[in-house]
């Protein structure tokens, strides 16, 4: 497909899926009042609370749910890149397990919502970093491999203290929110979180965006890149850091969200193509539309809310699937 | 472009691969490179390009010191046709040609319709227009030689390396490829080819550069290095295995 008509697409499908996810909920506004409420206009027709819900909690969690899926999908279609390997997902290197056992060890020790996102967020580049030290370290072997085997290594680590904590916190008190938190969701989002992590996430974004058409040439192998005039260990430690500083952010508001990051980039070549030019922009957009759509499933099909990590897993294994099923190389 | 080897050691951590290797290519010639498998052609390669330091020595080009050169003026010098490979994702032939103008875009622009243009004319040039818009897993192993070539012209290099690229090319393919090559050298362009075929040395190359059983590495005229008894010690056949297999290829 041509890269306009996607992206108009994407416009038309992201809009309408906002509009459908400040209508829907708990307590339904009708288009009428969405629109007058986002205008401003006639305000005193309509009740206070109406206004509270739109731009307190609905807007605040649009805004997330779009932050959080782009730059997920953002992260996952860079590592898939940079890794050669399309089976890879944000968390390769460890920031999902990184983040939950800070987010766990806040939990446990009781610390405040502020305390427990920082230790989620600092847990998550503290293991990419160890990953990376220790592929400098083992510089004998192949460094894409070795940063992808180090990774899986420290995330067993943290998921063994993960367990060891869920074991040793209070049932009652603190099990319940180290479940949720690891199940991942957007219900506790407030305007702070979104102050705090939205620019982190941008930040992430901005240099990975300039840099997408070069992320192809990592694609090759090193020794190409390098004879292309690509400086390799700067350029894939950038991207690195870019897409950790991404999905520590995203994770540490919102918990562990898996499969965003895995199936988008391979919903994305099958409509663009593999060309990161066009790629990553193209599997942002989708990212932040599926999370939004999948958040507005999750606070809306059942009485209480169900947890976006099981919905993302719900809705992401199947396809990906049928991805292999259908070969799996699009 | 001139390149020059002194008294170089190349080689990895814990083995040197090839010792006190002294060379020097002269602007706008072609020369051959031969070896056995394993016998440190693909090192000789790296080293050039700069993506293997030197354990001792320094290679020069226009008598700058390699190491003295960023990654990308090196690729501006110096441009490298790799063997046909899988890829991992199905890039569009065009794109992976454009990947060339890499060293000639600054880090954040991204190729835009000069680059479209003038990448098909290179694909045009080498008689592979039609390939423009297949994807790179659908090629045969020959037509991704082509697209790397053209990728690495490209890059407009002055010194271009090519790691066997007649290897999987048809015959017909093969003849063009030499013919591109000389044309290439009238330009102006320097060039360095690994090959199997001592035949392709004899037909194009200006000098031959052998890497011998012992590691060391020699360079010489066609017919010099060609000669039969030497051919044999270079692939450890003997000299009467060599002159059948040439009688019957004539």
């Amino acid at each position: 497909m041509k890269f306009s008509v996607v992206l108009g697409l994407l416009a038309l499908s992201a809009a309408l899926c906002g509009l459908l996810s400040m209508m829907a909920g708990a307590y339904p506004l009708s288009f009428r009042q969405v629109f007058s409420l986002l205008l401003h206009s006639d305000s005193d027709t309509l009740s206070a609370q109406a206004s509270i819900v739109l731009w307190q909690i609905r807007i605040p969690r649009l805004l997330a749910a779009l932050l959080i899926g782009a730059a997920l999908a953002g992260a996952g279609t860079t590592y898939q890149g940079i890794f050669r390997n399309p089976l890879v997902s944000p968390d390769i290197l460890g920031v999902a397990s990184g983040s939950g056992l800070g987010a766990c060890l806040g939990i446990w020790f009781g610390l405040s919502i502020v305390w427990i996102q920082l230790l989620a967020f600092c847990g998550g580049l503290l293991v990419v970093a160890g990953v990376w030290l220790i592929t400098l370290k083992a510089s004998r072997l192949d460094p894409v491999l070795t940063l992808v085997l180090a990774g899986i290594a420290l995330s067993t680590l943290c998921g063994a203290g993960i367990s060891l904590i869920k074991i040793l916190a209070d049932p009652y008190t603190q099990l319940p929110s180290i479940t949720f938190w690891l199940l991942g969701g957007l219900s506790s989002i407030t305007r702070t979180d979104l102050a705090f992590s939205g620019p982190l996430m941008v930040a992430g974004a901005l240099p990975l965006f300039l840099l997408r058409w070069r992320m192809n040439l990592l694609t090759l192998s090193d020794d190409e890149a390098a004879s292309l005039g690509v400086n390799v260990v700067r350029l894939r430690l950038t991207l690195v850091v870019c897409a950790t500083l991404m999905t520590a952010s995203a994770v540490s508001i919102a918990g562990v969200i898996g499969w965003i990051g895995l199936v988008v980039p391979h919903i994305g070549r099958l409509l663009i193509g593999s060309n990161h030019q066009r790629l990553l922009p193209v599997a942002m957009s989708i990212g932040a539309i599926l999370l939004l759509l999948t958040d507005t499933l999750a606070r809306t099909l059942s009485a209480t809310e169900i947890p976006l990590g099981i919905l993302t897993a719900f809705i992401g294994a199947p396809f990906f699937l049928l991805l292999l099923l259908r070969g799996g190389r699009p | 472009m001139s390149l020059k080897v002194n008294h170089a050691t190349l080689g990895y951590a814990r083995s040197i691969v090839l010792q006190n290797v002294s060379f020097a290519l002269e602007s706008g010639s072609l020369c051959c490179l031969l070896g056995a498998n394993g016998s440190g052609k693909t090192t000789l390669m790296r080293s050039i390009l700069g993506v293997l330091p030197l354990r001792s020595g320094e290679i020069c080009i226009d008598d700058v010191p390699l190491a003295q050169l960023s990654h990308a003026d090196r690729a501006r010098h110096i441009a490298w046709v790799p063997q046909a490979h899988e890829g991992t994702f199905a890039f569009q032939v065009i794109d992976m040609v454009m990947m060339g103008f890499s060293p000639h875009l600054p880090a954040f622009s991204v190729p835009g319709r000069r680059e479209h243009e003038s990448a098909m004319s290179q694909l045009t040039a080498l008689g592979i227009a039609h390939l423009a818009g297949r994807n790179w897993k659908e090629l045969s192993g020959g037509e991704r030689q082509l697209v790397l070539i053209a990728r690495a012209l490209v890059q407009r290099p002055r010194l271009l390396l090519l790691d066997e690229p007649a290897s999987s090319l048809d015959f017909g393919h093969q003849i063009s490829l030499l013919e591109t090559l000389k044309q290439l050298r009238q330009t102006g362009m320097t060039l360095l080819m690994a090959t199997h075929h001592p035949l392709h040395a004899r037909a194009i190359a200006d000098t031959v550069i052998r890497v011998e059983p012992d590691g060391s590495v020699t360079q010489g005229s066609v017919d010099s290095q060609l000669q039969v008894d030497r051919l044999a010690a270079l692939y450890r056949v003997t000299p009467e295995q060599i002159r059948h297999h040439l009688s019957h290829s004539h």
